[in-house]
């Protein structure tokens, strides 16, 4: 079983969903990202999500939109990107990879699946990659023993659903409105009769980029990069990121609270 | 003609799934794939249906003005030395070849039910077409385009709120037309039950590309044949210019199957290609994935995307449609750049010996049918025949112009 497996199936033996915390490579700069994650780790997030920034970010909110800009204005290459997934998963955290598809590509797709395994990253959630463009990815994920995430949506038919679910391997990410990340429920039932759906056709456990009681996994990254952004100093940005990380940690430990 | 310009004819097409050879496809969030399934089941119910033909036929005769005339320009051709033949889209309703597009995916948008079109526009030519079409077809409509263009391009933005729709200025990453882009995207996703994405060429992903040059490929149908009417025979080359490229396809389909017509696509070289700063992604990108398609695009080492430079707003884009990059693999097309300087050489020319005021899009074409003709003329060792699509006309452009050739009064 891969590592995020293990973490999910010890979260539900505790009876709780697992944290997911999502922070952009190299924001605010390379090291920066790697203080912000270890520290949201140490607050008790599970599973830290290291977005790789990209020019052209089509799924993502303005939130993360701008720390992906910020990222990439002070130079940020994917080569630094393994560096810091590498620096965060000695900490022992599981570390899975979300990126678009045009750098795994650029990267080559093998290399980037080997140099991603050595580095001790997870697999990849890829947004803008269905499983159906995917056969390079299927075959270097499995060469190099990496986890695939695929999106499944509200709109996904059956069909759709159950295809995609059988590709995945790790987990399954649900997401849980139609709109970018940080977007607000338009519709607060769409998102639990998906994971219901998901689950018929799937055991593996399903995140939600919401937070949700439902689901095995809830994934949050704009809150948690607004933390930083939004801080006049690096320092007070790590404070308000453990100070949120505890709260989200507490949050998924004692729902009812 | 135009009656039936969705009428089946041979020319390449996509694979199932939209490959063009290894191009083309869907590089798209889940929560789209939905959407996709149904314009292309839609647009595949749409074409089989002759009343649906009819509709679109009537709509381009009766409203677009088209076909559009095959014009034989004498003066330019002795300047050139070759026989050049215009087709002349820059007399459409609007201005440019874009009306067929447009008017096609609205009467789909209709079809599906839906109430709402977002567009996304560069120079505001695909805004101003789309607040077109969806005052025509009563739609509500939102055209995304960049900060940087909305400040350029004042006077499009006022022609699209006259014409009822909502611009939004998108401040996001570079200002312009691929982040307008990324905004429809993002739009697009969150609205998809009533929202149709009008995309404005042929590119993105599958049907778009297939689909809006099957709405435009009337442009070389009508050419063939106003050709074969006019010279009793098949020109030795098609030009075009290439942004998107939804023009030059348009064109180019009807003659794929004339092994003997060469095909030349003309891309914005813009100070050169050598110094980084152009939009010529085939001559000057590589392979990758941009805006839901593999495609050739304008990308730094690590696949992040390049901002490109034409004096040509509609041209300035670092992607390119995929069947392009197909047509180009495969060698059927032959695609070079030509620069700003050589653009706007071409596009005085034009004003001088034709009294036409061309596209600066389409005056990339011209430039590149000007050294074309005498290597051609060589080549076959008698004068050539050349069609040329005028994909658009330069009224938009006078004041670019005016500044490049420094004819404008200064302000008192």
């Amino acid at each position: 079983m891969s590592r995020i497996g293990v973490a999910f199936d010890k979260a539900r033996a505790d009876g709780r969903a697992l944290l997911v915390g999502c922070m952009p490579a190299g924001f605010p700069t390379v090291e920066g990202s790697i203080a912000a994650m270890t520290a949201m780790i140490e607050a008790g997030v599970d599973v830290i999500e290291v977005e790789i920034p990209y020019s052209d970010p089509v799924m993502d909110g303005p939130v993360i939109q701008r720390a992906s800009d910020i990222a990439l204005a002070g130079g940020v290459r994917t080569a630094d990107t393994m560096r810091i997934i590498e620096a965060v998963a000695a900490t022992g955290a599981p570390v899975v990879t979300m990126t678009y598809w045009n750098p795994v590509e650029r990267y080559g797709v093998d290399v980037f699946a080997r140099d991603l395994a050595s580095a001790g990253g997870t697999g990849l959630i890829t947004p803008d990659l269905i499983p159906d463009e995917a056969d390079e990815w299927l075959a270097a994920s499995d060469a190099h023993g990496l986890d695939r995430t695929f999106l499944v949506s509200p709109s996904s038919t059956d069909a759709r659903l159950a295809m995609t679910v059988q590709h995945c391997r790790g987990f399954v990410y649900a997401t849980a409105v139609m709109g970018v990340t940080g977007a607000r429920a338009r519709t607060s039932d769409a998102a639990p009769t998906l994971v219901s759906r998901a689950r018929a056709v799937t055991d593996l456990p399903i995140g939600v980029g919401l937070r949700a009681g439902y689901a095995d996994g809830v994934i949050v990254g704009s809150a948690l990069v607004r933390c930083v952004l939004d801080a006049p100093t690096e320092a007070d940005g790590l404070a308000a990121l453990r100070t949120l990380s505890a709260e989200l940690a507490e949050g998924v430990r004692n729902p009812t609270r | 003609m135009s009656a039936d310009a969705l009428a089946p004819v041979a020319g390449p097409q996509p694979d199932s799934a939209g490959h063009f050879g290894r191009f083309g496809g869907r590089f798209v969030p889940e929560a789209l794939v939905a959407a996709l399934d149904e314009l292309d089941g839609a647009w595949r119910t749409a074409v089989a249906d002759e009343s649906f033909r009819a509709e679109f036929g009537a709509l381009l005769r009766d409203y677009a003005g088209t076909p559009s005339l095959l014009y034989e320009a004498r003066r330019f051709s002795a300047k050139v030395g070759a026989r050049v033949l215009l087709k002349r889209e820059d007399l459409n309703h609007t201005g440019a070849h874009k009306v067929r597009n447009v008017l096609g995916q609205a009467l789909l948008t209709k079809r599906m039910g839906k109430t709402r079109v977002i567009a996304e526009t560069g120079a505001g030519q695909h805004g101003v077409a789309t607040a077109t079409a969806a005052a025509l077809f009563d739609l509500e409509c939102v055209v995304y385009m960049g900060q940087v263009d909305t400040e350029r391009q004042a006077l499009n933005v006022a022609r699209m709120r006259m014409l009822g729709a909502t611009v939004v200025p998108v401040t996001n990453g570079s200002r312009t037309l691929k982040d307008a882009m990324n905004e429809a995207m993002r739009d697009w996703v969150a609205n998809v039950d009533e929202t149709h994405y009008l995309i404005g060429t042929a590119a993105g992903p599958h049907p778009f590309p297939a689909m809006v040059r099957d709405f435009v490929r009337g442009i070389g149908d009508e050419a063939r044949q106003q050709c074969l009417d006019l010279t009793g025979g098949l020109p030795d080359a098609v030009t075009a210019c290439v942004g998107g490229g939804s023009n030059a396809l348009g064109i180019f389909h009807a003659f794929v199957g004339d092994e003997a017509v060469r095909l030349y696509g003309f891309e914005a070289g813009g100070d050169g290609v050598a110094t980084g700063r152009h939009a010529a992604s085939i001559t000057g990108g590589s392979a990758g994935v941009l805006h839901g398609t593999r495609t050739f695009v304008l990308q730094d080492a690590d696949g992040q995307t390049l901002e490109s430079h034409s004096i040509s707003a509609g041209l300035d884009y670092p992607g390119v449609g995929p069947e392009h990059a197909w047509l180009h693999d495969t060698g059927r097309a032959n695609y070079l750049p030509v620069t700003d300087d050589e653009a706007m050489a071409a596009f005085e020319l034009l004003c001088r010996t034709e009294g036409i005021i061309p596209a600066i899009e389409s005056a990339h074409a011209l430039a590149g049918t000007v050294a074309l003709a005498p290597k051609l003329a060589a080549e076959l060792g008698r004068e050539p025949t050349i069609v040329v699509n005028l994909s658009g006309r330069g009224d938009k452009d006078v004041h670019t112009a005016g500044d490049y050739f420094g004819i404008l009064d200064k302000e008192r």
